[in-house]
């Protein structure tokens, strides 16, 4: 849970937007239904009446996942530069039109999608579809647009990581893990390739991923599926399809020993992230293995009485943030992180050796009912709690079918969550949480002020 | 054809002015407490907050009190640790959430509907917030953690940024205290103090509740006697001072090792129930209140790529909360940044919205209504909000009809008298 705002720095959005609390957990029933046009595009459509709004989002299967070296940052700027009109509309048209119409809309990239979101009242859906189906095949890649959207995102991107100590060192430790795996660098680009990019690079970019068969249309709210349907086909079904060309695999290569980085930069208290490879659902030979791994995340880090929260924050007092995650939706292989602050008084290798003790502890001693049924109990009700936002049930659902998942297996989480024995847990802490595959960074703060911290938990004892 | 026009018109007036929020009904408990709720039978969720007027205006000479205080309650009620509290909740796959701003001390929870589930997450919640048992060794925790805290926030901008801001917009008044706390109130604090705030402030008479959620009015009315049979009758807290307004601008520029310099500019704005809330709330809109599409936005973002996000906002409080402006930028352009601010925020303030943009906005926030109240969690942040402030009942039922009456004049009077270019703070944290 603290691992959010972490989590969230491998996604940019277009303006200040923030995402509900991570995707963590699946959603309710399966009453989606599924359309195909004849151009490849895939509809999914989830009816929820309870208030006359609706969600319409659109995802493609593109993202930093699918950069490489001197182009990074590309599907995050071309996000930006989706807003800057097409053969028809001006800049910022798109988003003054939804605007008019009672809209919020923004965009999000991450690794492995770039998705485009409207919420109207549900009067107002066909607005949404015709613009979006304006902009996947009509759009206008000018020279002046680029030159200040690409300042723009430079200025996001200063923001976001340059000025942030913590960023910095997720983005170090996150390429210092991967080598080989386009995960290796970050959503938002180096600011050396965002340098050197040029308009061809967009357009080429564009030209590559915008397809009705490369994307998935969700629409979750007060409609009716087949009038979606219907209007989806009339919008979106002219668009000629452009083949595909799937993107390589690009696996990461063996990790062959623990990797450790110091960063420093601008800033006053230290910082220990750890990440250990780890499959996700979409590349684990046995699925069972990824939802142990994401019962182990709850066992550590699944609310207050979790045993990060527990033992490390409020018995040892060793951190004032200590969090663990796993991301099962990922497209490729990722990483199960350990993150955390040490409290006054300790120091990082304190908190780096109480993390690995409690990753010895789950390869030798099994995690306790009490602790399993807690962690069902919360994912049982989480799945209610989710119902409540329509905008939710849409990202879930354009997550898995755009990382090669269905969605139909959100429906299958509570069983499966509910099936994970304490042995399955220890097995997969045996098998991935090892040093071949650990990387350790550390945030060594430029401004640390050992000194005041002295004075400060020394006037405790004296007053 | 005129008149043909003018039915037209009526008849839209007429179906704004009909667009019903969600039917908040309203009592009180036997001791006092201000019970707000609103029936939604579609989930089996029960959302319940209580709002104390309890937050960082009300932490005099120590500043943190609220924040610190708000921040223990869960950590052992009655024969209960930490730990067990949290198991418990957790068990229950009960949310448990407390939080402090500058008005409010939050608490809140959210639980599965069953009957079984609910009594038991609601019996800890009311224990949680009316006997809380402060053990020392949270209180030295979390007092540290908050010492941290400030030397996380002294690495941020925009942390060191808002803080000078408020200081310098709310002088003497209350509004001015940081909730984050300051080091030598956190280093002086006791525990003692944390218990004689909660006595004084976590009282049925300072209290405002919201319920939304699938339980009828009566069981609504039970669970509104049960979360707050412990807490005591007490009293109100006192009415805060009036935000006096700035009689001249003020430019603070802190230095600071970062990439880009972050601006804030501003003065006093505006209070909850302001006669003129939604004729400021409309203008700013579209002078920085509506993403890429406002006038703020346009000019700074879309015109000259010189910032991520520019953007400006009331944040209307029991007393006048600030109007902010605000952007970041690279630091070579900071000072043509703010000149861009001061020149748009002038030109808005003596001509107003043209008649284009203010319809646009219109149409934005009347036709958006329902997104305002599409889920539980906003319901009861609304009638919380509504409660907690004294709004009228109506205030969701009549807001797109307040809105649709705002006129270009109407802003530009409001703006005119209420906002003053020669009397802004300023300010500026970056590097060279």
């Amino acid at each position: 849970m603290r691992l959010a705002s972490i989590l969230l720095l491998s996604m940019t959005l277009t303006a200040s937007f923030v995402l509900p609390a991570q995707a963590k957990h699946g959603d309710g029933e399966s009453d989606v239904r599924q359309y195909m046009l004849d151009n490849g595009l895939k509809i999914l459509v989830k009816e929820d009446h309870r208030a006359p709004v609706v969600v319409s989002q659109i995802w493609y299967k593109v993202g930093s996942s699918y950069e490489y070296n001197g182009i990074t940052g590309v599907s995050h700027v071309l996000e930006h530069m989706m807003f800057k009109g097409t053969k028809t509309l001006g800049p910022n048209e798109f988003s003054k039109i939804i605007a008019a119409n009672g809209g919020r809309e923004n965009a999000f990239t991450g690794k492995d999608y770039t998705a485009y979101f409207q919420t109207l009242h549900k009067d107002r859906l066909e607005v949404s579809m015709r613009l979006e189906a304006d902009r996947m095949h009509n759009l206008s890649l000018r020279q002046e647009d680029f030159e200040k959207e690409v300042n723009v995102v430079k200025e996001e991107r200063r923001l976001r990581t340059e000025d942030k100590p913590t960023s910095l060192t997720y983005e170090q430790f996150i390429a210092t893990a991967f080598q080989t795996s386009p995960y290796h660098h970050p959503v938002i680009g180096w600011m050396d390739d965002l340098d050197s990019m040029v308009l061809e690079d967009l357009q080429h970019w564009y030209e590559r991923w915008y397809s009705p068969s490369n994307a998935t249309l969700v629409i979750v709210g007060d409609v009716k599926a087949d009038d979606v349907y219907r209007m989806a086909k009339k919008y979106f079904g002219p668009i000629p399809n452009v083949k595909i060309t799937p993107v390589k695999p690009q696996r990461e290569t063996k990790q062959r020993g623990e990797r450790r980085i110091k960063v420093r930069a601008q800033a006053e208290v230290p910082y220990l992230l750890m990440g250990y490879k780890v499959p996700v659902l979409t590349t684990a030979k046995d699925t069972n293995e990824v939802y142990a791994l994401e019962v182990m995340a709850g066992i550590l880090d699944g609310g207050n009485s979790a045993r990060l929260s527990k033992e490390v924050v409020r018995s040892k007092q060793l951190a004032v943030s200590a969090g663990a995650g796993y991301n099962m939706y990922d497209r490729i292989d990722n990483l199960f992180l350990f993150d955390g602050r040490p409290s006054t008084g300790h120091t990082i290798d304190e908190l780096e050796k109480e993390f690995r003790d409690q990753v010895q502890r789950l390869h030798t001693t099994l995690a306790t009912q009490d602790e399993l049924d807690r962690i069902k109990a919360q994912v049982v009700a989480s799945k209610i709690y989710e119902l409540d936002s329509v905008f939710y049930q849409g990202m879930q659902i354009g997550t898995l079918e755009t990382v090669g998942l269905n969605y139909k297996q959100l429906d299958e989480y509570v069983n499966r969550i509910r099936s994970v024995t304490p042995e399955q847990v220890q097995a997969v802490a045996k098998k991935y949480l090892i040093e071949e595959g650990l990387t350790v960074a550390i945030l060594d703060p430029a401004n640390a002020k050992p000194a005041a911290a002295e004075k400060t938990s020394g006037a405790d004892h004296a007053k | 054809m005129r008149n043909k026009y003018l039915v037209l018109l009526s008849l839209l007036l007429i179906s704004s002015v009909s667009f019903a929020g969600p039917k908040i009904e309203q009592w009180q408990t036997k001791n006092g407490a201000k019970v707000f709720y609103v029936n939604a039978p579609e989930l089996p969720i029960v959302d319940l907050r209580i709002v104390f007027d309890a937050g960082s205006a009300r932490d005099a000479d120590k500043p943190g009190l609220a924040a610190l205080t708000n921040s223990l309650l869960d950590e052992g009620t009655g024969e209960l640790s930490a730990d067990q509290v949290a198991e418990q909740f957790e068990g229950v796959g009960a949310v448990f959430s407390a939080s402090s701003l500058r008005d409010m001390a939050v608490v809140s929870i959210r639980s599965l509907s069953e009957k079984v589930i609910l009594d038991k997450a609601l019996n800890l919640f009311r224990d949680v917030v009316a006997t809380p048992t402060f053990p020392e060794a949270s209180f030295e925790r979390n007092r540290k953690a908050m010492l941290v805290g400030l030397q996380v926030a002294s690495q941020r901008p925009n942390s060191i940024a808002s803080k000078e801001y408020y200081k310098q917009v709310f002088a003497d008044h209350p509004y001015a205290i940081d909730g984050s706390g300051t080091e030598e109130s956190l280093t002086t604090v006791k525990r003692q103090d944390v218990v004689d705030y909660h006595q004084r402030y976590y009282v049925a008479n300072n209290a405002t509740i919201a319920i939304v959620g699938a339980v009828s009015r009566a069981e609504a009315e039970a669970l509104a006697e049960q979360v707050t049979s412990r807490l005591k009758k007490g009293e109100a807290a006192p009415k805060l001072a009036k935000v006096k307004p700035l009689t001249a601008s003020v430019t603070k520029r802190i230095q600071h090792k970062s990439q880009q310099t972050h601006i804030l500019v501003g003065q006093p704005g505006m209070h909850r129930g302001d006669p003129d809330y939604i004729t400021l709330y409309v203008g700013n809109h579209v002078l920085g209140g509506s993403g890429l599409v406002s006038r703020l936005s346009d000019q700074v973002r879309e015109q000259r790529g010189l910032a991520y996000s520019a953007y400006s906002y009331f944040s209307p409080m029991r007393e006048d909360g600030p109007f902010t402006m605000g952007l970041q930028t690279k630091n070579s352009q900071a000072d043509d940044a703010l000149a861009l601010l001061n020149k748009i925020i002038k030109d808005f303030v003596d001509n107003g919205p043209t008649e284009d943009e203010l319809k646009r906005s219109k149409q934005n926030i009347t036709g958006g209504f329902a997104l305002r109240v599409d889920s539980n969690k906003k319901i009861v942040e609304y009638i919380a909000m509504i409660g907690f402030y004294g709004l009228p009942l109506d205030y969701l039922d009549t807001f797109n009809a307040r809105v649709e009456a705002v006129t270009v004049d109407k802003v530009k009077d409001a703006f005119k008298r209420r906002i003053h270019p020669d009397k802004l703070v300023t300010v500026m944290v970056g590097g060279k």
